[in-house]
């Protein structure tokens, strides 16, 4: 075994890693901490590099879910404008703007993302200006990952195991869908068309079943030579 | 496997979706004041019928959200959906359980029509 | 023996590409394009089965998937499936197949003796001989039935293949690509509506494959060849060879089974999936699978050598291959005809023995034009041969066809081939509700209505004529596209066709004999299950009229093949024995799938590491490290306990449990459910759904809860904690997360809307640590600056947010162990650092990290339930000794009213109680019961045990239990009866916490 097991990796990472005073064995887990001490569910995995699909984790994207009363004009403009712009009302819809995504999941509920650690201060932007209207803003950015998916087989790998019909004349750029991938649930939005017939989409699937989803992908990808 | 449409993400399949069973049955107000008939109408009986159901799903794997819907039991096509809180759509008598909603509709404006181009 | 039946310059396929296959041991050799059962009929084997009960030779009857005898086992080892139909397995190099259903083998064969022995194989056979004495099935019917059966093998290795799945939607999905199914999808094609076209053949073509007909004046293989090149050239049309529609369920969900590499044969490299099963949502369908041809029911009709009639053409054209030299065919219709004239012209010496008295028309003008004898108005009345057919006798009939009008004369024949007339393929249409209608003049069952958007075209449809089936498949893709909202709904024009006109059809449905039905000839109807028409009448004799009935006392189209070829000649037998019409006898309901299905398709991916997911939590490659042993619980992989050398899994558990409660323990608890819950109505809630009260609650500090149903029972329970005035942390039990999410969003939704309260499952966001003990607080000192851990500054049941391990932290005073506490709760990207940070610095503190059994044993000791397993959903709180968590101040709670109802406010009620064996070595089986004498049953059982441990910290082996009226018997003595019969355990009830009593401990 030349590679070297996560024991191994993590004590070079300067994790101490034993149960005193038994000495671990090694792990078939191939993902090690960072330099920060962190450690994302799908860290040192690699999915299949070039060919007609690719996947890789976007570990740590930042997360908050966001709930309020769609009607209540107070709350919409409170939060549109810490977002800087209009949350999403259309069903399975996202809208765009400086980095930030703004995901619509159910029509009291929203999904946003933003880049790594922007999370916190805009937590922090939203409960200020939603102060005594009723909303509600969790951070949910290490209750799930993302993994990126893209390909001219990007949308045959999806609907291995994706109920809903993601042809492009009922599923573009810009719509999202919470919707499962065989036993996982997962949260799908495409991002955006490419010129060979294939879509690039994020998946957003919740940390316990990240392996169980990338596992589906890689073995779903053999057979165009992934 | 059936299509079912939610009211807000569209039509979905069946295994987004769990059941909630009868719908409109309301939890009563003054659960002390009940006799113990009426608390167990409340929590065991439904009607169960052959035919024109109404019912609760969620959307549990979609939007989370719930929703009532009108189904028959015979066929197990809906007759039509409605959001929580909406009223309760009424049923043609002479719905066979056969069309949906739009479908009983259309054909209604169709027959209606002196010019229809029935086939 | 060298391919001695090909027909020089004949059939579709590739001379060029000779292949080598193997059939029961021997070798032969075939063609590109052939499939197993015409590359034998080319090297002459008639041979290549036995039947089911009889054990009688049997030989190839058709050349689809209807076929009922030539069902083989092919390949070998982890490879090997049974019940393939040697009709619809393409040749490929290198092919074995064995015979199945005969030992030792397929020439001789032992089981024929049943034939011999027939008269006791009636209907019903199996129920009236091994009905009685009835512990007899399992040891021995069972296996006699099992081995006389012999429908094939199991693999008995790991399947080698890769397997896919495909979810796919469309506008119209036509099954069958014959002529109607590829004039339908040219038709809807056009329109740009999304088209998937299914055809179970490895070509498109259908029965035009087997025809010599031309279409627009061109050779029909030319017309297929334009369509499914033009089809192919329409970016949303899928064209789906070797393709079978195999279900058809509701809302128009279909299921597809692709043979994506079955005809290349076994490959090394499993990338590319053997086969795809493909689950489609279809706005419309269209139903195009043809018709396939009805034998004949006469004498001895089962010898190797008699085939359907259009099975015999297809092998003449298709493949090139003659079935016989000198081939008799038998019918009632000129459909036949074009077989008797094709097989003429490959030189065979043909005869026909027609049913009716004076056939006429172009084609009975033809074949006598070619010099074919035709015998009038006569039946086939017996045949000769076993392994292999070599005559047949033939005798004219009477005028109501039910006796013979003369004595019957001989023909010598090595096949008959014979057209009883056409049973439109009505499966998928059944399969979807639709009903079925008799059509008089067809005499066959053609598709009525269906509640789904389906329509049925061509053969499929009872439309036999080929310039029918074109202009119905045109119309039907056409109109199906329009509904789907594509197009105008007008179809193309059909192309122009000769129309050979057809007489009409005498229909007999059973051919008389020189004996009477059942006595020394068999006339077969179901030839893969053995039964014949004799069966039917000893079944009506017995009183099984009814369809339903005489399938399954007479197993009658109960076989792989589901009857295709046998269904409405047995209603046509019962009817007439009942005097009836064929649709007042009925028809059976078709059910999926429509062909043997493997369930490597319909498994996919979904197997070894894919089969279950397995969840994980952050720290995962911790305990993988360290040696954990695993528990399911759900999907979670927890670790269940850490054995160090040599330790078993007693030594390994008693070992945490002793050192969690001397020294420290670290339990890894981010399985909990976890429920963010805002808003001003928050505490409300929390007041119907918990049983005790949350107004009262000061924020930063926790309060155990149990939730109940509206049936008053416990069904989760945990620690809520107050973060802000309209601002909870809920946790539930491990399993009940997802639950308890979905009631609390239930009751929100569904009544209570104007509730302003947001819940959001926090569970995985968050890994946890739990360190408990004596040394909890040193260690916790030592991973934190910036919380006083001081129990008497941090109490029980607080919370304190902060920095721990160097992540930020929230830290939740809560015990399961009963030992002073901490939850510490980080960012679950933190937990795997936190974690082996915990485990290095708790080292000097004599930290022991714990798994589940652990965990359970210890809160065992101090009576904490878990529920789910001391509790199972008839279990109040008062049930469990917890009236103290039960408000009485609050007017209402979920659950609350059930409480007052007789069954539940009775005496006598099972309660929680601990439970103590006289002999301290004796740990209870868990789901013992408890008697109060032991004796011969029955004996009243007094309850039963729900937790069962051996405590190192008590001492001896401790355990729970429901007991009826349990409260009020702590130090009565029961007994807990053994599985063995003869053990007996006496027990004592006790309060159930065993350790602490005082509760001393949770404050270290």
């Amino acid at each position: 075994m030349a590679e070297p097991g996560v024991t191994q990796r993590l004590a070079a990472a300067g994790a101490a890693f034993t149960d005193p005073p038994a000495e671990g064995t090694v792990s078939t887990e191939p993902g090690a901490l960072d330099a920060a001490g962190t450690r994302s569910p799908l860290s040192g995995l690699l999915g299949p590099a070039g060919g007609p699909v690719t996947f890789e984790e976007r570990p740590f994207v930042g997360k908050l879910t966001l709930r309020g009363d769609p009607s209540n004009a107070d709350f919409m403009a409170a939060a549109g404008k810490v977002l800087g712009t209009d949350i999403p009302t259309d069903p399975c819809r996202f809208v765009e703007h400086d980095g930030f995504r703004v995901h619509w999941i159910g029509f009291d509920n929203w999904l946003i993302h933003v880049p790594e650690g922007a999370e916190g201060p805009l937590k922090t932007k939203l409960e200020a200006a939603l102060e005594g209207i009723h909303s509600a803003i969790v951070d949910v950015s290490d209750y799930y990952t993302v993994i990126r998916v893209q390909g001219a087989k990007a949308r045959r790998l999806l609907q291995k195991g994706c109920p809903i019909d993601l042809h492009p004349r009922t599923f573009g750029p810009g719509q999202c869908a919470g919707t499962v991938f065989h036993h996982a649930a997962i949260f799908l939005a495409q991002t955006d068309a490419d010129t060979d017939g294939g879509a690039s989409y994020d998946i957003q699937i919740r940390w316990s079943f990240a392996r169980y989803l990338w596992d589906y992908f890689v073995d779903g990808a053999r057979e165009w030579g992934g | 496997m059936l299509t079912i449409k939610c009211p807000w993400c569209g039509e979905r399949e069946q295994i987004e979706f769990t059941a909630g069973g009868e719908a409109h049955i309301a939890r009563p107000e003054n659960t002390a004041e009940l006799s113990d008939e009426e608390w167990g109408a409340y929590i065991y009986t439904r009607t169960n019928p052959k035919g024109v159901h109404y019912e609760r799903w969620v959307h549990s794997h979609g939007c989370g959200k719930w929703f009532n819907a009108v189904r028959h039991t015979v066929t197990d096509i809906f007759w039509d959906v409605y959001k929580i809180g909406e009223e309760k759509p009424a049923v043609p008598e002479d719905w066979d359980g056969a069309t949906t909603r739009a479908q009983y509709q259309a054909a209604t404006q169709k027959t209606a029509a002196p010019d229809g181009n029935e086939k | 023996m060298s391919q001695s039946y090909r027909i020089e310059g004949k059939g579709r396929i590739d001379r060029s590409k000779p292949i080598r296959f193997t059939w029961n041991g021997r070798s032969y050799q075939g063609y590109q394009g052939d499939t197993l059962a015409s590359a034998l009929l080319a090297n002459g084997v008639r041979l290549v089965g036995r039947s089911f009960k009889y054990h009688r030779p049997r030989g190839i009857m058709t050349a689809g998937s209807e076929e009922p005898n030539a069902v083989v086992q092919l390949e070998e080892g982890a490879r090997t499936e049974p019940n393939t139909r040697a009709t619809m397995a393409e040749l490929y190099d290198g092919l074995t197949a064995n015979a199945q259903n005969c030992w030792p083998s397929v020439e001789f064969d032992v089981g024929a003796l049943n034939a011999k022995l027939s008269r006791f194989f009636p209907a019903g056979f199996y129920y009236k001989t091994f009905m009685w004495p009835a512990a007899l099935w399992e040891p021995l019917y069972e296996k006699i039935i099992r081995r006389a059966a012999g429908m094939g093998e199991s693999p008995e290795e790991i399947d080698p293949d890769s397997y896919a799945q495909h979810f796919a939607h469309c506008d119209v999905l036509i099954a069958g690509g014959g002529p109607a199914g590829l004039s339908a999808a040219l038709a809807a094609g056009r329109t740009g509506a999304r088209v998937i076209l299914a055809d179970e053949g490895a070509e498109f073509g259908g029965s035009l494959l087997a025809d010599t007909v031309e279409i627009a004046g061109k050779p029909a293989a030319d017309w297929i060849a334009e369509t499914v090149a033009e089809l192919t050239a329409m970016p949303e049309v899928t064209l789906l060879p070797r393709t079978t529609v195999s279900a058809y369920y509701d809302h128009n969900f279909l299921t597809l089974t692709e043979r994506v590499t079955d005809h290349m044969g076994p490959r090394a490299d499993d990338s590319v999936p053997r086969q795809r099963f493909w689950k489609v949502r279809a706005k419309q369908t269209i139903l195009a699978q043809g018709a396939i041809e009805r034998p004949l029911l006469f004498a001895d009709n089962d010898r190797p050598g008699v085939m359907l009639a259009s099975a015999a053409r297809t092998y003449i054209n298709r493949y090139g291959v003659l079935p016989g030299r000198e081939i008799v065919v038998f019918t009632g219709n000129d459909s036949a005809y074009p077989a008797a004239l094709d097989a003429k012209a490959a030189g065979a010496r043909v005869e026909i023995v027609d049913l009716r008295t004076d056939p006429k028309g172009p084609l009975v003008d033809h074949a006598r034009a070619q010099g074919i004898e035709i015998h009038a108005g006569c039946g086939i009345t017996g045949t000769r041969g076993t392994k292999a057919l070599h005559g047949c006798d033939v005798a004219p009939l009477s005028e109501d066809g039910k006796s013979l009008a003369d004595e019957p004369f001989s023909i010598g024949c090595d096949c008959i081939a014979v057209a009883g007339g056409w049973n439109p393929t009505v499966h998928l249409h059944s399969q979807a509700r639709g009903k079925l209608s008799w059509d008089d003049t067809k005499q066959c069952f053609v598709p009525g209505y269906c509640q789904w958007p389906t329509r049925s075209a061509g053969a499929g449809n009872g439309t036999f004529d080929l310039a029918g089936c074109l202009d119905e498949g045109l119309k039907a893709g056409a109109a199906a596209a329009h509904e789907a909202g594509f197009g105008k709904g007008a179809a193309p024009e059909a192309p122009a066709v000769e129309l050979s006109e057809e007489g009409p059809a005498r229909q007999v449905w059973i051919v008389p004999s020189d004996v009477p039905l059942g006595h020394g000839k068999k006339h077969f109807h179901d030839h893969q299950n053995d039964v014949t028409a004799a069966d039917i009448h000893l079944a009506a004799r017995e009183g099984y009229v009814s369809v339903e009935h005489l399938k399954r006392y007479t197993t009658t189209g109960m076989g792989t093949d589901q009857g295709k070829t046998s269904n409405v000649n047995a209603l046509a037998v019962m009817a007439d024995i009942r005097n009836a019409r064929i649709p007042e006898v009925g028809t059976t309901t078709f059910r999926p799938p429509y062909v043997p299905t493997t369930f490597g398709a319909i498994g996919g991916q979904n197997r070894r590491h894919l089969f279950l997911q397995e969840r994980t939590t952050p720290m995962h490659a911790a305990h993988v490290a360290n040696g954990a042993v695993f528990e399911d619980v759900g999907d979670w992989k927890r670790p269940w306990y850490f054995p160090r050398d040599g330790e078993d899994m007693h030594e390994a558990v008693q070992r945490e449990c002793r050192q969690a409660r001397e020294t420290c323990g670290l339990l890894d608890a981010s399985t909990l459910g976890k429920i963010d819950i805002q808003g001003p109505d928050a505490a409300w809630f929390l007041n119907m759904m918990y049983t005790n009260k949350w107004d009262t609650l000061a924020v930063g500090k926790g309060r155990y809860g149990v939730m109940l149903n509206e049936h008053g029972m416990v069904i989760d329970d945990g620690v809520t904690t107050r973060l802000a005035e309209n601002h909870f942390h809920m946790t539930t039990t491990t399993g009940g997360a997802a639950r308890v999410l979905g009631m609390l969003e239930e009751w929100l939704q569904t009544e209570w809307p104007e509730r302003q309260v947001y819940c959001t499952s926090v569970t995985e966001q968050w890994a946890v640590c739990t360190i408990t003990g004596p040394n909890a607080k040193a260690l916790m000192a030592d991973l934190t600056d910036d919380i006083d851990v001081d129990p008497a500054n941090f109490p029980f049941l607080a919370y304190r947010t902060g920095t721990v391990a160097g992540a930020p932290a929230r830290v939740y005073r809560i015990s399961f162990t009963g030992d002073l506490a901490y939850e510490v709760n980080v960012p679950a990207r933190h937990g795997l650092a936190v974690w082996t940070t915990i485990l290095e610095r708790g080292r000097k503190h004599g930290l022991v990290q714990y798994g589940t059994e652990t965990m359970h044993v210890l809160r065992a000791e101090k009576g904490f339930i878990i529920v789910g397993q001391d509790t199972d959903g008839t279990v109040t709180p008062m049930d469990l000794g917890m009236n103290w968590i039960v408000s009485k101040k609050k007017d209402d709670f979920i659950g609350k009213r059930s409480h007052s109802r007789s069954d539940t406010a009775r005496e006598g009620r099972k309660q929680l109680v601990g439970i103590m064996t006289e002999d301290p070595n004796v740990v209870l089986p868990e789901g013992a019961h408890l008697v109060n004498q032991p004796g011969k049953p029955p004996i009243a059982m007094e309850g039963h045990v729900t937790s069962s441990y051996m405590s190192p910290n008590v001492g001896r082996s401790i355990a729970l239990g429901l007991i009826k009226g349990g409260r009020d018997r702590i130090g009565d003595t029961l007994h807990a009866p053994m599985m063995d019969g003869k053990t007996v355990h006496k027990v004592t009830l006790t309060e159930p916490v065993f350790f602490d009593k005082e509760g001393k401990r949770t404050n270290g």
